[in-house]
């Protein structure tokens, strides 16, 4: 698996909705460059990649960041479509609750708030181009400001579909760290990771392998609690509904 | 149900445990009717292999017959006879699809442990650490086997279980290793290490069409079964420098492939063996590899080096030097089960090889902490521990 990755803590300036612009404009703009394959495609890609860059500087002072990239042996249309199903993304991300799809490019998000209380936002697709890429990002009024985009391109030699994701976290009022932390957990750059994994687990083996519930012998005490406090890595509830079905 | 815990180094005991139970849609459940201890379970047992915790099943050579399906297994059903190979595969992903089945994408649920140390993740495998996944082993009476709907290796009634057992790892494991030696007719192979795997290793060689094999151990009972096999045999406590013994017996050429069937925990009464053992101790380095430095320097030029035995980290003073000058291919890897088990499953039922040859002793399940520690240091002439997690340990004796 390769990625990417990249983690913008900088100093919030007021330019929230300029970033949003710059990221998802310069991400479309830098997806279309790519798929081109030709001069002009790599200029725009280039483009595309600076306003992205620049979006980033516009962060804000606790704004996270994340890119992965990794590929899947599945065909484009299929990862595409299965991703399109905003429906289908608490599946694999364990910071999600419930994803309500609510018009052709509008949905209803519910993630994992501090203390067992639940952080929700509208969200609507800006831009998209089907098996190419989708743009998405939070309406005013979100408990958190988010932005997020996918692009899709089939690997070389029938190795099926690379896919890059780019999630952007902002704060949209008090809290905003804790409201990362109780979503992703000590290390929410590892939590993406493996969110992601678990899509490429899904996409290919049809479940998510795990251990969770099988036999052992006595574990000691000390590690028992330690993992009972701080999971390494947290299932997501699709998976919990599952097992405790 | 019974099964064997590790607790820590030198320390594994059998206890009283849940029993397995589907967790995933491909998931079976089997009543093992035969295990074994293998030698790389001796690196768990020594404490080399990072990342086990108390309490973890171990075992990853077993057999026996389904009890449950899960609703995504479709070729399977309860009271099938099975052997399970130690590398689980999801049989989907790139890897296995191109056959690098001990390869796949899908099978480690703690990939990122692995990736840590490695960059990648290899498969997950039975009872092996949890940076190989985690999943419980197959040394107890019951085990949970994820994916199997491409792993499991289905056994007609006829064939006992003690010659079908070893297609669990150590028969594919040496014939592997043989194949990956590119052997063409008449080559001469030498093979480090006369345990289970070096032995199935020798006979794979001449099914493969070796014209000579040379086995090379110092522990009488296993050159002897190495003869048996139709290797020529060296005692490496019996010659100076095992390098220049190859050489001699070889026309001065070395031997067209190397196999080093030993690993990490290599044996050695030299300096830099001993330098080796201490860095070892001091946690300073996860290997010894005196094996294979010798086959770097004693394989012909433009030769194959195959190595089936385990190694774990950084390994130092590699000749890589003489390496590049000679042209050496290497090959190595957990073995890509799925590729070998029907044919070698052919290979028995045509009479061609019986791999219950090496069984030196049959245990039931709770004698098996003595038996790692028997096994470990090769007393009563101990080759290959075979235990019956259902025999009480009086009934056995008797």
């Amino acid at each position: 698996m390769e990625r990417n990755r990249n983690q913008h803590a900088r100093r919030h300036r007021g330019r929230w909705p300029l970033r949003v612009a710059a990221i998802a404009g310069g991400g479309a703009l830098a997806g279309w460059g790519v798929s081109r394959r030709d001069k002009l495609g790599i200029a725009l890609a280039s483009a595309g990649g600076f306003l992205v860059f620049s979006g980033l500087r516009l962060g804000g002072p606790r704004g996270i960041h994340y890119e992965v990239s990794l590929t899947i042996n599945r065909p484009v249309e299929e990862v595409y479509r299965y991703w399109r199903n905003f429906q289908n993304l608490p599946l694999f991300m364990s910071h999600l609750l419930e994803v309500r799809v609510t018009g052709d490019r509008s949905s209803e998000w519910k993630a994992r708030g501090p203390l067992g209380t639940t952080v929700s936002w509208q969200a609507e697709i800006t831009d998209e181009k089907p098996n190419q890429w989708i743009v998405w990002r939070s309406l005013p009024g979100a408990d958190l400001d988010n932005v997020g985009s996918v692009q899709f391109r089939p690997a070389p030699g029938n190795r099926g579909t690379e896919i890059m994701v780019a999630l952007d976290y902002q704060p949209a009022g008090g809290g905003f760290g804790r409201i990362v932390a109780a979503m992703f957990g000590r290390d929410p750059e590892r939590t993406i990771r493996e969110d992601l994994r678990n899509f490429k687990h899904i996409m290919e083996a049809g479940e998510i392998p795990t251990t969770k519930g099988q036999s052992s012998g006595q574990r000691s005490t000390v590690v028992s609690l330690l993992e009972a406090a701080m999971p390494e890595y947290r299932s997501t509830a699709a998976q919990d509904a599952l097992r405790s079905a | 149900m019974k099964a064997l815990c590790w607790f820590g180094k030198e320390d594994v005991r059998v206890e009283d445990v849940p029993d397995p139970k589907i967790i995933n849609p491909r998931d079976i459940v089997v009543r093992i009717t035969r295990t074994a201890i293998c030698g790389s379970d001796l690196h768990l047992y020594d404490g080399y292999i990072p990342t086990l915790a108390q309490g973890d099943i171990l075992g990853h050579e077993f057999m026996g017959e389904v009890v449950e399906a899960g609703p995504g297994v479709q070729n399977l059903r309860a009271g099938d006879r099975v052997v399970v190979p130690f590398t689980i595969a999801c049989g989907r992903c790139w890897f296995c699809e191109q056959k690098l089945w001990s390869l796949c994408d899908n099978s480690n649920p703690n990939a990122y442990m692995a990736e840590a140390l490695y960059g990648e993740s290899p498969s997950g495998l039975f009872g092996y650490s949890h940076m190989m996944g985690g999943y419980a082993g197959g040394q107890a009476q019951y085990v949970r086997v994820p994916f199997a709907d491409v792993g499991p290796l289905k056994i007609p009634e006829d064939i006992p279980d003690e010659k079908v057992l070893f297609l669990s790892d150590i028969f594919p494991t040496g014939y592997m290793a043989a194949e990956n030696c590119n052997i063409h007719q008449g080559d001469v192979v030498a093979i480090w290490g006369c345990g289970p795997v070096g032995q199935f290793a020798i006979r794979s060689a001449y099914m493969l069409g070796a014209g000579r094999v040379i086995a090379i151990d110092g522990i009488p009972e296993r050159l002897q079964m190495a003869r048996e096999g139709k290797a020529e045999v060296l005692d490496f406590n019996r010659v100076d420098d095992v390098v220049q013994a190859l050489k001699d017996l070889t026309g001065g050429r070395g031997p067209d492939a190397c196999i080093d069937a030993v690993g990490m925990e290599a044996h050695a009464a030299t300096f830099p063996g001993l330098v080796d053992l201490a860095k070892q101790r001091l946690k300073l380095a996860f290997d010894r590899p005196t094996v294979l430095r010798q086959c770097i320097q004693a394989c012909r030029k433009g030769g194959t080096v195959s190595i089936p035995g385990v190694y774990g980290g950084m390994l130092d003073k590699i000749p890589f030097g003489a390496a590049f000058s000679k042209g050496l291919e290497f090959r190595m890897g957990q073995t890509h089960m799925m590729r070998y088990m029907q044919p070698l499953l052919e290979r028995i039922q045509k009479g061609e090889i019986d791999p219950s040859f090496v069984i030196t002793h049959r245990l039931p399940l709770d004698a098996a902490p003595d038996a790692y520690k028997v096994f470990r240091d090769k007393q009563q002439h101990c080759i290959k521990v075979v235990l019956d997690p259902w025999a009480r340990a009086a009934e056995m004796a008797a």
